[in-house]
């Protein structure tokens, strides 16, 4: 692919995805933007910047597992001063007291209860009604459902048979009664896309995507369900080059999505994002 | 979203070199006609499924006791295979060798009519599929009726299942021969009816041994000779206000370029309201570099030269080629929401970032959409189509949809959802009902420009008309009303009793104005081309049309760059005294001394000199403004 055409495809993701943005934030009272520290919300933070000219007008909310990798909590501190972020971190400290855990819980338990249940807390506490997210519609069958603006109810249900119409560049514009809306700049992004926007703007990403020993995560969660893949791609062009003639799925090695067979349909119906 | 456009011809040639730009392929039909197994089989047969995808499916049929089917590996969903039908536009990766693709498929249960809106809106071609047992039934019409209104024009249809007729040539024909009628009613034209046999994989990506009497091509070729989606960049600037940051001592103009295409320096205007500035920078981040262009797809964020009034909403344009400013117009709209369209009810109208209240003023007609037979009704019900007349509380800034698609459609919306969408078919002057006197204010409401006359003289082979025609080519594609007054047109014509003679000349030029006149009064910007050797006569011409924009265009080349040029080998006939008081040769040329624009043809490109004829049109009309807004 000629370096050219890939930038014109790239830029014209990022054109996108910033006019996502700005529709966002023109549309809602108060938006959030969790984020993971992974290389799609890192994506996300720069093309906000770029949106805003500069500074993101909104906070970020890093939902704190107590799971995370050491060098993640390097990252976000790092990240937190590159980009001049406000930074909102949450943990359920209730359920880390009740001792709810990987070593003795199932991943979908630890997942509900260490990620959806703070963050549908902070929902409450802040109220905001728009969340930007890093969604994918490559990533998983049941993202491909997914609109630019996705309304989730009071619950934080997603009503996927009953979805608004969205055409002509029109958007949800508002939130239902008590709910928010997920707002999915990178819905038309795929994994390589991401990579390559990575490299081409030299984006800020952590280190442990690069292979080490033969292995490398391609797909940051919690580190006790979070396996690395057999790869020898240890800097980004690797990564890439591989990215290219790889067929298998991205997140494979990420253990809750694979309890059931119906199990990220669950979670996600539950809030999950 | 594929744009539809006078000036924008469907190229349906195959691309010369390898294209990799994403094409949104938008995949229709009626129920159980296959479409779920065509995008599967088509997944599988361009090798494009993860690993494992098909065993993993293989195996959860096995564990349910079901006979594996293609369609399964689409339908990601529990609920979906459980009821068999899909629910909701998807949209499948996958790639030829000739480029890649975003597969939406649409269901084609009816009530779930709005998902297939949303899938076709954003695509620039479509595959629709028609059952070869069951033949066309009343979703394969209304689906193709829905692409024609959302604007997707290029369509193949897919005659699936013919592994059930015993692939009989006969049995396709009839199909081919029905449905391409009923296509023409809706001005839609398929560019290939392909027999294919999804679940077989017969003329997918394989030609199919049993079908020899098909010499078309197969899915995969008509795929990859679908041209992409317009580039808009040639029309008129569009540039709709998303917000205004006011983050740090700057103050940014934000939105993205709709069509056309806007540059540091750019005269804008903001509709409505009608306030004019300029574009001082770009604020790109994170700099030091901001670009020097943004094109039709980019976002803007744009400093102003005046801090004027701006807000969300507004559209920014060249002065020269503004949006229309109306509170009224006839539109087509087709309507998704649970309860009825009805006159009178305030709705909310969303046209790009404007929003506004709106009303239905009348409805002209009502018709069903899988039959396409009149309704009469007073309310216009779920899954439905009407024309109507629109009536907004607020101006709105727009375009009718066949001149810029793109500004040219609105939705509707209820209660913070989007209930239906129209395209604008013609605008309505709140004046209409008035009587008396058309004035030029609603001619140029109606047009959406100013009225103007470009007056192009100089010797004979200089250039005028080159210059002219690609003028002329420029603003009519930009969905400008103009006409051309050609001198050589008129001598066989009006002035076919008129000679060379100061006198006759003096008589021409006189002539030419009037007709200048006569079209611009009608509206037109009219492109008068004539030699006018005489700047007394030509005095006479700018004083004769005062009432309009003029802009005199002189069309400069030295004599002996004309003469070398010679198109018409009258210098030749005049150096040999065949033709009596030529121009530059036997009758003087008075070369005008403040022209508007001065072009020397000897130096600079046509291309270049179109540039220099718009940008003066553009600051002419800029003076004019407040006269003929709405």
């Amino acid at each position: 692919m000629s370096r050219n055409a890939q930038n014109d495809h790239l830029t014209r993701l990022e054109q996108t995805s910033i006019h996502v943005f700005r529709e966002a934030f023109a549309n809602f009272r108060s938006v959030c933007m969790p984020w993971s520290m992974g290389k799609d919300s890192n994506v996300l933070i720069w093309l906000a910047r770029k949106a805003f000219c500069g500074k993101i007008p909104f906070p970020l909310l890093h939902i704190d597992t107590t799971y995370e990798f050491p060098e993640m909590y390097e990252f976000r501190e790092k990240a937190k001063v590159i980009h001049d972020i406000d930074l909102i971190v949450r943990v359920n400290e209730d359920a880390i007291r009740r001792g709810i855990g990987y070593a003795t819980h199932d991943p979908v338990t630890v997942t509900h209860e260490l990620k959806t249940v703070p963050f549908k807390a902070a929902i409450d506490e802040f109220k905001w009604d728009a969340l930007v997210t890093g969604i994918r519609r490559d990533e998983d069958p049941t993202r491909a459902k997914e609109r630019w603006f996705s309304p989730r109810s009071a619950e934080g249900n997603w009503d996927y048979k009953d979805q608004p119409p969205e055409f002509w560049g029109q958007f949800a514009s508002s939130a239902p009664e008590g709910g928010h809306v997920r707002v999915q700049p990178l819905l038309e992004w795929t994994e390589l896309d991401i990579w390559e926007y990575l490299r081409r703007e030299n984006i800020p990403n952590p280190t442990l995507y690069f292979a080490r020993n033969g292995k490398r995560f391609r797909s940051l969660g919690c580190h006790p369900i979070t396996h690395p893949v057999d790869s020898p791609a240890s800097n980004i062009d690797e990564v890439i080059e591989e990215l290219k003639l790889t067929k298998t799925s991205e997140r494979a090695g990420r253990a809750q999505d694979h309890v059931g067979r119906n199990s990220m349909q669950e979670l996600r119906a539950k809030g999950f994002m | 979203m594929r744009t539809s456009s006078l000036s924008q011809p469907v190229s349906t040639s195959l691309p010369s070199v390898e294209d990799h730009r994403k094409m949104h392929v938008v995949v229709v039909g009626h129920v159980d006609h296959g479409k779920s197994t065509f995008v599967g089989r088509l997944l599988h047969d361009t090798d494009s499924l993860p690993n494992g995808k098909m065993e993993q499916v293989r195996k959860n049929c096995a564990i349910e006791g079901m006979e594996f089917e293609y369609a399964f590996l689409l339908d990601a969903l529990i609920e979906e295979q459980e009821q068999n039908i899909t629910i909701d536009t998807t949209r499948i990766f996958f790639r030829t060798k000739q480029r890649a693709y975003a597969i939406i498929d649409a269901p084609g249960h009816k009530e779930f009519l709005k998902n297939m809106v949303t899938g076709a809106a954003s695509a620039s071609a479509a595959l629709l599929l028609i059952d070869a047992k069951e033949g066309v039934m009343d979703q394969s019409r209304r689906h193709a009726f829905l692409l024609s209104l959302l604007g997707v024009k290029q369509l193949v249809v897919l005659v699936n299942k013919m592994d059930l007729v015993d692939h009989a040539e006969a049995t396709y024909r009839k199909i081919v021969v029905e449905y391409s009628a009923f296509l023409k009613t809706l001005g839609l034209h398929a560019v290939h009816f392909i027999p294919i046999a999804a679940k077989h994989g017969e003329n997918v990506v394989e030609r199919a041994t049993k079908m020899p009497w098909w010499q078309g091509p197969t899915v995969t070729e008509a795929l990859d000779a679908f041209a992409h989606e317009d580039d808009l960049t040639g029309l008129p600037l569009r540039l709709p206000v998303s917000d205004i940051y006011r983050f740090d001592h700057r103050r940014i103009v934000a939105g993205r370029v709709e069509a056309g295409a806007i540059r540091p320096g750019d005269d804008l205007i903001f509709q409505p309201g009608g306030r004019r500035s300029t574009v001082r920078t770009f604020e790109d981040w994170p700099g030091p570099e901001s670009r020097s262009v943004v094109g039709t797809g980019g976002s803007a964020s744009v400093t102003l030269a005046e801090q004027i009034f701006v807000e969300r909403g507004q559209v920014a344009s060249h002065p020269s080629s503004q949006p229309r400013v109306g509170r009224e117009f006839r539109a087509r709209i087709f309507w998704l929401g649970k309860e009825p369209l009805v006159p009178n009810k305030t709705y909310r109208l969303r046209l790009l970032t404007q929003n506004v209240e709106a009303v239905i003023a009348k409805i002209e007609k009502i018709t069903d959409a899988s039959t396409l037979e009149s309704i009469q009704a007073d309310s216009v019900p779920r899954d439905s189509i009407c024309e109507v007349v629109v009536r907004t509380t607020r101006p709105v800034a727009f375009d009718l949809h066949h001149e810029c698609a793109i500004t040219g459609r609105f939705a509707l919306e209820e209660s913070g959802r989007i209930h239906g969408g129209g395209i604008i078919l013609e605008a309505r002057s709140e004046h209409a009902q008035r009587s008396g006197k058309v004035t030029s204010a609603e001619r140029a409401a109606r047009s959406g420009h100013a009225p103007a006359v470009l007056w192009f003289t100089g010797l004979s082979g200089s250039g005028k008309s080159t210059i002219a025609e690609a003028v002329e080519r420029r603003l009519f594609d930009a969905g400008r009303q103009v006409v051309r007054v050609d001198g050589d047109d008129l001598r066989v014509s009006l002035n076919r009793d008129l000679g060379f003679s100061q006198a006759d000349r003096a008589e021409s030029v006189r002539r030419a104005s009037g007709v200048a006149g006569l079209f611009a009064n009608a509206g037109n910007i009219a492109l008068v081309t004539l030699i006018a050797p005489l700047a007394a006569d030509r005095a006479k011409a700018r004083a004769a049309l005062a009432n309009h924009a003029f802009v005199e265009v002189f069309v400069d080349a030295p004599l002996d760059v004309c003469e070398q040029r010679d198109v018409k080998g009258l210098y030749a006939k005049a150096r040999r005294g065949e033709i009596a008081e030529f121009t530059g040769i036997s009758s003087p040329y008075e070369a005008p001394e403040s022209p508007e624009v001065h072009i020397r043809t000897d130096q600079v490109s046509t291309e270049q000199a179109v540039e220099l004829v718009l940008k003066a049109l553009d600051k002419i009309l800029a003076g004019k403004g407040e006269d003929w807004e709405v």
